[in-house]
């Protein structure tokens, strides 16, 4: 019955398209799915590009599923497929947090989601980082607050890696707490509550923390040599320290 | 009104070259000369001093001659501070500061990477483009934001050309005009596709693990015949070539910048033209390159970059016109970039007063 009432099966919807892949909404025998395509890149030689296209995909399944291992909810992976380059997962109902911040900062604050929230974020990104994994692009529209439930689902693991070196992780909320000020600074300060929560539920806190701080002594001066600060400056020289602690060489 | 004329001398690795450009970018002459060694050998720096300092003088006349101007027409004398090797880097700063108490007249010192950046962008025309310089010294992608040139990503070990050149001295190709030139034209003759590892890490590139590799399994492939010179050239140059466009292509999306410009020695390189040219026209964009007139290590690019700082009214005191290996892209404050803009701002300050 199922099946035969969703014979569009398979008809796919393109919701976004990205510099590496395009990202669609589709069903799943049944079920309302989300489908990842990485395209080629006509670029590259042949054999070379599926080769790398395959490693991505592999390499971001993998990252998704290690995450549902140490305990954080990510969507379910129904499929992989190789040959057509696709991911396919469950399509999570909800908002993104950046939606519920946003709508904080039009409508005023509900301290109580907004803590609750944040709390998540903080144990969330503990879970992964003492597990070893690094998500790598930790915005606010990377997070999803599941309907019903309110619970935070992770999402877009295309540019996570696994590392236990306290210098990856720091670069890993030194991304989110970027996003979080240039994003939501009339939300307060999130990313204080969101440390303390993670302080609280990482056995190596510590080693990471003093990364982060060595990270924004150097960021603070980098700024205060620019006469004028602003969002574009900020992300620049965000993208210019943000990679494998370029934070020492920054002039 | 006479034109500003600067003098410009680049000594940073094996070449070493004079030129003669006025402000509007017009080059009036340009020579250089480059130390070849013989195959399967790179340059040193003790060496490539010598032949430096055996043909600074005889450029030096030659460049005047060409430009038919006397050494009263010049403004300011422009050398290259770094980064590049440390002797050879000393001759043109010796040359530079002897000629100035000479003919008393002002230092400019310029960074090399920003040389290259200006040159190519009055060659081309591009206005405010993403840039790849890629060289025997030096892999960055580079976007102007506030008054510098950012690095977005680099290599984190050694430069593109300096894997390409390497690899060259293996298969013990000739030096001659370059071993770079020769293994694109190599690698033209390259059928098969072979297996290299691929180093992209964020924005940033690795070349050195992919140089063992090759080093260490290329003379067994050759023994067995599993593969020609050719299809070891082949191959590099497209892992290598893929791994810039990947990155300019990140640093272009983050930057929201459409346009690129490659500068450098390995710009030269038709292959790494075309990868990028489809990869911009898949974004809508455009890619602005230079031939080996431009891209080349060139005197003419310090003396350009020099005399837009000295007409923006900065030099260098004879005490500071030292050099360095060391001299990163973003230190330099691009002030004829800054001026330009804040002088139209100014303009729109006076209207609404």
């Amino acid at each position: 019955m199922e099946l035969t009432a969703n014979n569009e099966d398979g008809s796919l919807i393109l919701i976004k398209q990205g510099a590496e892949a395009r990202v669609f909404e589709s069903t799943f025998v049944g079920r309302r799915s989300i489908v990842k395509e990485r395209f080629s890149k006509k670029y590259r030689h042949p054999s070379l590009d599926s080769k790398l296209t395959l490693k991505r995909l592999n390499a971001e399944s993998r990252c998704m599923t290690k995450a549902r291992r140490l305990g954080v909810s990510t969507p379910v992976l129904y499929a992989v497929d190789p040959v057509q380059h696709t991911l396919t997962f469950e399509y999570v109902e909800g908002p993104s947090v950046k939606d519920v911040f946003l709508e904080f900062g039009l409508h005023g604050i509900v301290e109580e989601r907004l803590d609750d929230i944040a709390v998540q974020i903080g144990v969330a990104i503990a879970k992964l980082h003492d597990g070893g994994l690094i998500h790598g692009d930790l915005t606010t529209s990377n997070m999803l607050i599941r309907n019903g439930t309110n619970q935070l689902v992770l999402i877009d693991f295309g540019l996570s890696f696994t590392s236990t070196l306290p210098e990856d992780k720091a670069v890993d909320l030194y991304v989110l707490e970027r996003a979080l000020v240039s994003m939501h600074s009339s939300c307060g300060n999130v990313m204080d509550r969101i440390i303390a929560a993670y302080r609280k539920s990482s056995k190596q806190w510590s080693s990471t923390m003093n990364k982060l701080a060595q990270g924004a002594i150097l960021f603070c001066s980098c700024a205060s040599k620019g006469s004028k600060t602003h969002h574009g400056w900020m992300s620049l020289l965000h993208s210019s320290i943000m990679y494998y602690g370029k934070m020492k060489r920054c002039p | 009104m006479k034109k500003m004329i600067a003098l410009g001398f680049e000594g940073s690795a094996n070449k070493i070259g004079v030129g003669v450009v006025t402000l509007d970018g017009t080059i009036l002459s340009n020579p250089r000369h480059t130390y070849i060694t013989p195959p399967g050998h790179g340059f040193l720096p003790r060496e490539t001093a010598q032949h430096h300092l055996q043909h600074i003088l005889p450029l030096i006349k030659s460049a005047l001659e060409t430009a038919g101007i006397t050494p009263d027409e010049i403004d300011c004398l422009c050398y290259t501070k770094g980064p590049g090797m440390g002797a050879p880097l000393q001759v043109s700063a010796i040359v530079v500061r002897v000629l100035s108490q000479l003919w008393k007249k002002p230092i400019v010192a310029v960074n090399h990477c920003v040389a290259h950046i200006e040159m190519g962008r009055i060659v081309t025309g591009a206005d405010d483009p993403v840039v790849l310089y890629v060289s025997g010294g030096n892999t960055q992608v580079i976007a102007y934001s506030e008054g510098r040139y950012r690095i977005f990503g680099e290599t984190i070990d050694i430069a593109v050309g300096n894997c390409l050149d390497r690899f060259a001295r293996v298969l013990t190709l000739s030096n001659d005009p370059s071993p770079g030139y020769n293994i694109e034209q190599l690698a033209k003759k390259g059928e098969k596709f072979i297996d290299l590892p691929y180093v992209v890490k964020g924005m940033d590139v690795s070349f050195s693990g992919i140089l063992s590799y090759i080093e260490a399994t290329a003379e067994e492939k050759l023994k067995n015949n599993e593969c020609t010179p050719a299809d070891l050239c082949y191959s590099l140059q497209e892992t290598l070539f893929a791994m810039l466009v990947e990155i300019t292509e990140r640093a272009m999306a983050h930057c929201d910048k459409k346009d690129i410009l490659i500068v450098g020695g390995v710009g030269c390189n038709e292959r790494l033209q075309e990868m990028m040219r489809t990869m911009c026209s898949e974004r809508g964009g455009k890619l602005f390159a230079t031939d080996d007139r431009y891209c080349i290590d060139n005197g003419a690019m310090i003396a350009y970059t020099g005399l837009l700082e000295f007409a923006h009214g900065s030099s260098t005191p004879l005490e500071e016109s030292t050099f360095t290996q060391r001299f990163r892209t973003d230190e330099v404050k691009a002030i004829w970039r800054i001026k330009k803009e804040s002088v139209s701002k100014n303009g729109l300050m006076d209207q609404s007063n």
